[in-house]
């Protein structure tokens, strides 16, 4: 691992004005930086410690939505009682990412900007255009189960790993910031970027902003939601294809359905195009499935992947199925 | 972990002491192997890629090697209820402080990368990874290791319930199973099997010691 530079933060100005330095980043939880520190794939001269800021606060919105710190751990997230009440599709996606160990030190913010795990990102010995632009892309022809069928360019296959992701992105999350140029919130549908020719810019953040919380609105009154994650392994393991959805049922007609997808996306992957199919339909399984061919039309396979396209489908559809139930 | 491993070339007749058996060290080896993980499959490192000119790969050292070097600070550990003062850079680990610069070996080095748990302590008495970490984060919080469990020469009931129940073969996970099955008392978990396996599911037993690792775990929580 490359040396660097260590300061801890005070208090949030102190932070933004102490990551202004080329090469300074934040380190909260750790659990992607300094993995992909000791890989040589990052390599800051500076960390900026953001483990002591006030930001570890759940509290309810007037509007009664709610309002999450930057800093909660995602164990603490996950077991929060109006979490689970609430926005049971969250809780469901915390705990079925990582291990009880990682949900304790990850935190909201840092689970929102996880880097990919496609395997030649992760070895530097490899081209990649995600971590050295113009390289090229290894996964493209090589070994690529795990990488994304949607929203993939001829740059970068990469899928986004998170699963709080995929819940933040079905309930309509705002992400709230601060930077050198002051406050401002970002809808989570407005925060991820494709790769298109540029897969090294993931996100709308700008140089020098720090996530302070995230925002959800408020349930509607008969929601239900339910998060669905298929993978190699029981417990422990990364997605390669998982369902979020809400579904607000009259008898057994939709009135409304939010419906994000994990594992097959370069990024959390919201649906209007399933939501679109689903809004005013009964819920029956031909529907279901209906949704779930419209939310896959545009997938594009790759040499290991195209399976994951009826993965994808098939999860959507039990997800609908799991959370229409009586 | 294997000194020869299935990847490297198959030695022939006599092993001569003074050359070198290979051309990875067994660091960089297991440094190899553990950038793909129990995650992934070991394939793409298997795959010839053309080599990125601009990425040549350096040679990684997480362990402060001269603990005296100009690139140290202080820091100040609370382990186990003891203060301990250390002079290390920035980049050392909490996992290699506790076994490089306090010799405190029962943490162990299993994956590096948050895959496997072998790591796992206990910061102000929550589970974490302490190989995704750095030493100087944890100045003023409370660090118990696998040494700290035991009291006036007492075996905490996980390490006895382990004992009892033969919760081991090898013997390399059972710190880091330990720590987190401890932790676990305190975490909300639910009641049956299924809950213990996923409550316990950050830590890989190669040997396969699942199910005496369950029944320990179970009888401490005053299952059947």
């Amino acid at each position: 691992m490359y040396d660097f530079q260590y300061t801890k933060a005070g208090d949030v100005g102190q932070a933004v004005t102490s990551v202004s330095p080329t090469g300074a980043k934040f380190v909260a939880g750790g659990t992607t930086l300094i993995d992909l520190m000791k890989l040589d794939v990052e390599r800051p001269k500076l960390l900026v410690d953001i483990n002591g800021l006030p930001l570890d606060r759940i509290e309810p919105e007037g509007d009664g939505g709610l309002k999450i710190g930057a800093m909660v751990r995602n164990s603490d997230l996950a077991h929060d009682e109006q979490v689970q009440r609430l926005y049971p599709v969250l809780s469901q996606a915390l705990l079925s990412g990582a291990s009880p160990q990682l949900r304790n030190m990850a935190t909201t913010g840092g689970n929102l900007l996880q880097r990919t795990r496609c395997y030649y990102f992760r070895d530097v010995n490899y081209p990649c255009n995600k971590r050295n632009p113009g390289s090229g892309c290894s996964a493209m022809d090589g070994f690529n189960r795990i990488h994304a069928v949607l929203g993939t360019s001829s740059h970068c296959i990469a899928t986004h790993p998170s699963d709080m992701a995929v819940a933040m992105m079905a309930l309509g999350a705002t992400i709230f910031v601060t930077g050198p140029k002051g406050n401002r919130s970002i809808p989570i549908t407005k925060f991820y970027l494709l790769p298109g020719t540029t897969p090294e810019h993931e996100n709308v953040l700008a140089a020098g902003e720090l996530i302070t919380h995230v925002t959800l609105p408020p349930p509607a009154q008969n929601a239900k939601s339910h998060y669905l994650k298929r993978r190699d392994r029981a417990s422990y393991e990364f997605a390669l294809a998982s369902a979020a959805v809400i579904v607000e049922l009259d008898g057994r007609k939709i009135r409304k359905a939010q419906a994000a997808m994990g594992g097959v996306g370069t990024i959390p992957w919201r649906s209007p195009e399933a939501e679109h199919e689903l809004a005013g339909a009964e819920a029956t399984d031909r529907n279901f499935r209906r949704a779930a061919e419209a939310a896959l039309r545009g997938a594009k396979g790759h040499k290991d992947n195209t399976f994951k396209i009826e993965l994808a489908k098939r999860t959507l559809v039990r997800a609908l199925q799991t959370v229409t139930q009586a | 972990m294997k000194e020869n491993s299935p990847d490297e070339p198959a030695k022939t007749g006599k092993s001569d002491s003074s050359t070198k058996p290979s051309q990875l060290s067994r660091r960089t080896f297991l440094g190899n192997i553990a950038t793909v993980g129990i995650a992934t499959t070991a394939a793409p490192l298997l795959q010839v890629g053309e080599l990125d000119a601009q990425q040549v790969h350096q040679p990684t050292t997480d362990v402060a090697e001269a603990p005296t070097s100009a690139g140290t600070i202080p820091v100040s550990l609370k382990i186990n209820g003891q203060t301990k003062n250390l002079q290390i850079e920035p980049r050392v680990t909490l996992l290699d402080a506790l076994r490089e610069h306090l010799g405190l070996f029962g943490t162990k080095k299993g994956c590096d990368h948050g895959q496997c748990g072998a790591c796992t302590v206990h910061v102000n008495g929550r589970r974490v990874n302490s190989c995704l970490t750095f030493a100087i984060m944890h100045q003023g919080d409370e660090i118990t290791t696998v040494e700290g469990l035991a009291k006036n020469g007492e075996l905490h009931p996980v390490q006895a319930a382990f004992l009892e129940h033969d919760a081991f073969q090898c013997g390399y996970c059972t710190s880091g199973q330990i720590m987190s099955a401890v932790a676990l008392l305190k975490e909300p978990c639910g009641k049956d099997d299924d809950a213990i396996r996923e409550c316990m599911s950050g830590n890989i037993c190669r040997c396969g010691a699942y199910t005496n690792i369950v029944a320990a775990v179970r009888s401490v929580r005053g299952g059947a």
